[in-house]
């Protein structure tokens, strides 16, 4: 038996509903089979997993905090693959956002001003953004695959990073230990509710971020003017769109979310500059952008979802014993899952009978 | 509602709070069964760093009693960034008695959350902070093994010189270094050590190249500061000797290791679990040595019986105070006079090392 | 030995795996696909090599169990992209995120064990001659493999007629499903042969390269390989050339720590000043230094227009739909 595609004749609205549903289903089915091959109860485990780290308040917080980063970066991220424009390197954005929002609190520890904190999203979002426009211009200008040279930029910026907290920017009270001052006060991303939990700004952001992207992709011609270049840049050149802007836009765009997220994350729940301040936001945002379809108000779910998976796995560590990898496992599975989902609003799914078909050529039964 | 409700009601808080204050007692006071929880930066599986904590972890509950004693649970590979601060969060919440934060990254995070929760000692690994009174620290002197390898390097090596494969240029890594090139001097004092830094803890193919590149430059002596158990297969390839490094890795050169300093984490683990149960807790920062039993060195093995004779002698001197492997004289790598003829370094000083001592062939990165 | 065979030789063991996996990829690529999961494939190649051969106590089964699986693994992303007609980028990763996971969870049986190793060839008289015997008749299989491979691509690609369609296919697929080439078909060869050498490579990583199992071990190895298929701009014999100036830097980098500059006082003065400036900057830059230089080089072969549109696969990365 042979699997064909026949393309519908439009997007089906049904199964653009229902695709991500589908698809978590599929992954929760999946699971359950590896727990269950791991010899763990698949009941408890997927309980433990999606559903006890909302039962309380502080891990409600968490996942704002978790999820904060992921939805920034996704969003800006989202601009960028729908423009045809593939930059893997928002960890690298992240991390040199980080950098340049510390500069104000490590040069001018004693300025005390509510004007400090806005200055350090703003050089943040900047300095991400300066960073991006490296495989951007790289790209517009010479025509470098911009895939690599943004993945190739993430290892020089956590090694600039690295340099910067065990050189020149080492705290002298730390007896020669590897991070930066601690941040003053006034430096510090305010908590939402202090009394409940450590939720901090970073979702508001993210959140605000979401809809405006939303909102530009949507409601205008810029938003437009991304998604023609990115289904076909000649018709975009037809309609008097520039290729090469287009790119700098969205690689900017991004890079300054990351770079905000960079900031946000190491002025708010970290608290100074250390050697490692991610555990691969940047990489695991582009999950979140294909979770929710490179729709900025998706991926505040998608970002949501990815975020439990994490602290869920945790929880399941602890309480099933079932080992870090899954996580890793798990995300895989689910990205596949919404991958092959999302097929469905755009074809229909034919099966043939081999013997009719003359085109017998590899067997499909891997998948 | 009916006065009878309100007193049932009263009755039911009233045997609540009983409980809740029964139970705060019983934090303070003995306790039958305790929990204790470990986060660790790598894996349990890198057979190096977190593998001896998390092995120190298991000593302690089989020391104590079992799991009817002890409840253990861990995290692994917990990242040193915001996770961190939820990760302890977690532990704290779900009835640890104690937490152990094994890696120095954890520092703020475990901070944080014991001013939130005073009822729980918190034990941080290789930091200085100790911000609540439920804080405290600990470490271990792993250096005065590294001055034990260090005479016999210098015993062993025909080329004179050994090469040593460092992580990062952090105190404790130039502490061992240096008192690498101590021991080894105290043999032949135009001993040499040449030093690559690979800037990873755990990459066995990047430890894998660093030991081919200092055996080619002529060493016939390895020993690491990273954690996989790469450089040592190099070392047996190449027909030359080693040191393991964290925990025994005999397994991976039956006829190459000398001697491995061995993480032993398990008796400090077992005391402070023990103070906890009996109430005794208290804050402190340990650095514990060989004389603790924290730094233990793996069988002599592959060498003379005069090498291992030397060896033994040094240890011996080490474990029983009589020796500190930082005493004077002792000349910096520029030449200047570090400690004079019997002084020996402070404790103060060793922590924030950031310069080698005379023989090292290598520039510090600063 | 003498210390210039002796690097050259570990340069070899450094460059082989890349060479392996990029070689792979670059066939895939030639056939219009992308795919970014050569990281997971490599890892999954690792974990199986490793514990086949611990098994069965057979290296050469490791390195076979280790195709076989980067194979079979790579068919997934095969029976995404292609039948599915899923985005290749995002399929990618979710191949290597299900590599990192998968392997880690098969390998927590094998670590902290010695494993087996692939010994090296030894031809009595040739191996032991002077400067040049190890390097030629002395090194482990692999590594004359990758040799063949890159010569054999090399010859498949431009030298047969299964090359020339596998390279129209990546030029132009609809053109070439006009002809009547079963585009799906080659394609999925492709893929499978990309996810055989990515598995060769990964096996080569813990059966020879160091002979243990730890999760992760390729450590960026098989994005280095990617960025080895742009910077060749898609010939294998630069593939070669590149994974080898990459294993140079990296192995040299090293070197020049572990050097005495005192000892290097008769080299030529303008080598020895560059020499001494490298050895006094910060380590991190010289760790980052294979990742500039990546770039770097990237953008000069890019700047060429002609010459890079002239050897991408015109198809790279578009979804192709028979239409039936």
């Amino acid at each position: 038996m042979r699997i064909e595609l026949v393309k519908r004749p439009q997007r089906s609205k049904l199964f653009a509903a229902i695709s991500p549903f589908l698809a978590f289903l599929l992954t929760l089915l999946a699971g359950a089979l590896l727990f269950a091959i791991l010899g763990k109860d698949p009941i408890l485990t997927l309980y433990t997993y999606f559903v006890e780290p909302l039962t309380e308040v502080w891990s409600l917080h968490e996942l704002a905090i978790k999820a904060a980063p992921l939805i920034l970066i996704a969003v800006g991220l989202s601009v960028c693959f729908l423009s045809n424009n593939w930059n893997i390197g928002a960890e690298g954005q992240f991390t040199i956002g980080a950098i340049t929002g510390a500069i104000i609190p490590l040069y001018f520890p004693e300025w005390n001003s509510f004007a400090v904190l806005p200055l350090m999203l703003v050089m943040g979002a900047l300095g991400g953004a300066a960073y991006a426009a490296i495989p951007a211009v790289l790209k517009a200008r010479f025509n470098t695959n911009e895939i690599l040279t943004s993945l190739m930029l993430v290892y020089v910026a956590q090694l600039f990073l690295d340099w910067l907290v065990r050189g020149p920017w080492r705290d002298p009270a730390a007896m020669s230990f590897p991070q930066a001052p601690a941040f003053p006060s006034w430096a510090i991303l305010p908590e939402l509710f202090p009394s409940s939990g450590r939720a901090n700004w970073g979702i508001v952001f993210a959140v605000v971020a979401a809809v405006a992207v939303w909102f530009l992709l949507k409601k205008t011609l810029k938003g437009f003017e991304v998604r023609v270049i990115g289904q076909s840049p000649r018709a975009g050149r037809f309609g008097g769109f520039s290729t090469a802007k287009t790119i700098i836009f969205a690689f900017l765009l991004s890079g300054a979310l990351a770079g905000l997220a960079g900031i946000s994350e190491v002025s708010g729940a970290i608290g100074r500059l250390q050697p490692v301040i991610s555990p691969g936001y940047g990489f695991a945002a582009i999950i979140v952008a294909f979770l929710g379809r490179l729709n900025p108000l998706g991926i505040i779910a998608a970002g949501l979802v990815l975020a439990l998976s994490y602290l869920g796995g945790e929880a399941a560590q602890i309480a099933v014993g079932v080992t870090d990898k899954t996580v890793r496992a798990f995300q895989g599975m689910l990205l596949f899952f919404v991958l092959a989902c999302d097929t469905l609003i755009l074809y229909r799914i034919r099966f043939v009978r081999t013997a009719v078909s003359p085109a017998k050529e590899v067997s499909y039964g891997h998948g | 509602m009916t006065t009878q409700g309100t007193r049932a009601m009263r009755k039911l808080l009233f045997a609540l709070a009983a409980s809740a204050a029964m139970l705060v007692a019983g934090g303070a006071s003995a306790q039958e069964k305790v929990k204790a929880c470990f986060i660790y930066v790598g894996p349990i599986g890198d057979f190096g760093y977190s593998y001896q904590h998390h092995q120190g972890a298991l000593e302690m509950q089989k020391n104590i009693g079992g799991e009817d004693k002890v409840e253990i649970a861990y995290l692994e590979s917990v990242p040193e960034g915001a996770d961190a601060e939820r990760a302890i969060e977690r532990f704290a919440r779900s009835g640890c008695n104690i937490i152990f934060a094994t890696s120095f990254g954890f520092m703020d995070a475990t901070n944080k959350v014991a001013g939130r929760f005073p009822d729980v000692k918190f034990e941080h690994a290789t930091g200085f902070k100790r911000e609540h009174p439920n804080v405290s620290t600990y470490n271990s002197r792993f250096y005065e093994g590294r001055y034990v390898q260090g005479v016999i390097a210098a015993k062993m090596s025909k080329a004179g010189m050994a090469g040593y494969i460092a992580s990062f240029p952090i105190p404790e890594v130039v502490m061992g270094i240096d008192a690498f090139v101590l021991g080894a001097q105290s043999v032949n004092p135009d001993f040499k050590v040449k030093v690559v830094w690979a800037n990873t803890w755990f990459d066995p193919g990047k430890e894998a190249d660093a030991a081919k590149a200092l055996v080619d430059q002529g060493v016939d002596i390895i020993t690491q500061h990273t954690d996989s158990t790469a450089p040592m297969q190099i070392a047996h390839e190449r027909g030359i000797k080693a040191f393991g490094q964290a925990s025994d890795m005999i397994k991976f050169g039956p006829e190459t290791q000398l001697t491995s300093i061995v993480d032993d984490w398990g008796p400090y683990y077992t005391q402070q679990v023990k103070a906890v149960m009996d109430g005794t807790w208290k804050q402190h920062d340990v650095w514990g040595g060989m004389k603790e039993g924290h730094v233990v060195m793996a069988p002599y093995t592959n060498m003379p019986d005069d090498v291992k004779k030397a060896a033994e002698e040094a240890e011996a001197k080490i474990k029983s105070g009589e020796f500190n492997p930082f005493t004077g004289p002792i000349t910096k790598q520029d030449g200047s006079e570090w400690l004079k003829q019997g002084e020996v370094a402070e404790d103060s000083v060793l922590l924030g090392l950031n310069f080698y001592v005379k023989g090292v062939d290598d520039k510090l990165p600063q | 030995m003498g210390m210039a065979e002796a690097i050259l030789l570990t340069i070899a063991t450094a460059a082989t795996p890349l060479l392996l996996a990029a070689i792979g990829e670059l066939v895939v690529e030639r056939s219009g696909v992308l795919n970014l999961g050569v990281e997971g494939m490599m890892l999954m190649g690792a974990v199986a090599g490793f514990g086949a051969a611990l098994t069965t106590g057979s290296a050469w089964v490791g390195v076979f169990a280790g195709i076989i699986t980067g194979a079979l693994f790579s068919l997934l992303f095969a029976f995404l992209v292609l039948t599915l007609v899923t985005n290749q980028v995002a399929t990618g990763l979710a191949l290597t995120l299900l590599g990192i996971g998968v392997s880690g969870m098969i390998g927590e049986a094998f670590v902290g064990q010695p494993g087996v190793k692939l010994t090296n060839i030894h031809i009595p008289g040739l191996s032991d001659l002077p400067y040049v015997g190890r390097l030629l008749f002395g090194q482990d299989p692999l590594f004359y493999i990758s040799v063949l491979l890159t010569v054999g691509v090399a010859w498949f690609l431009f030298r047969t007629r299964a090359g020339l369609t596998l390279r129209s296919v990546g030029d132009s697929h609809s053109s070439a499903h006009a002809l009547g080439i079963r585009v799906i078909a080659i394609r999925y060869a492709a893929i499978a042969f990309g996810g055989a050498c990515a598995g060769l490579a990964g096996a080569h990583l813990s059966l020879v390269y160091t002979t243990q199992w730890i999760e992760n071990m390729t450590a960026g190895r098989g994005w280095i390989a990617l960025a080895l298929v742009v910077f060749a701009s898609w010939r294998p014999l630069r593939v070669f050339v590149g994974a080898y100036l990459f294993g140079a830097i990296s192995i040299l980098q090293l070197h020049i720590q572990a050097m005495n500059l005192a000892d290097l006082a008769f080299l030529p003065g303008p080598l020895y000043w560059l020499l001494a400036q490298l050895k006094s900057l910060p380590s991190q830059f010289l760790s980052a230094l294979p990742y500039l230089a990546t770039v770097a080089v990237l953008v000069l072969i890019s700047r060429n227009r002609r010459l890079t549109i002239m050897n991408t696969p015109a198809s790279l990365g578009q979804p192709f739909v028979p239409d039936r």
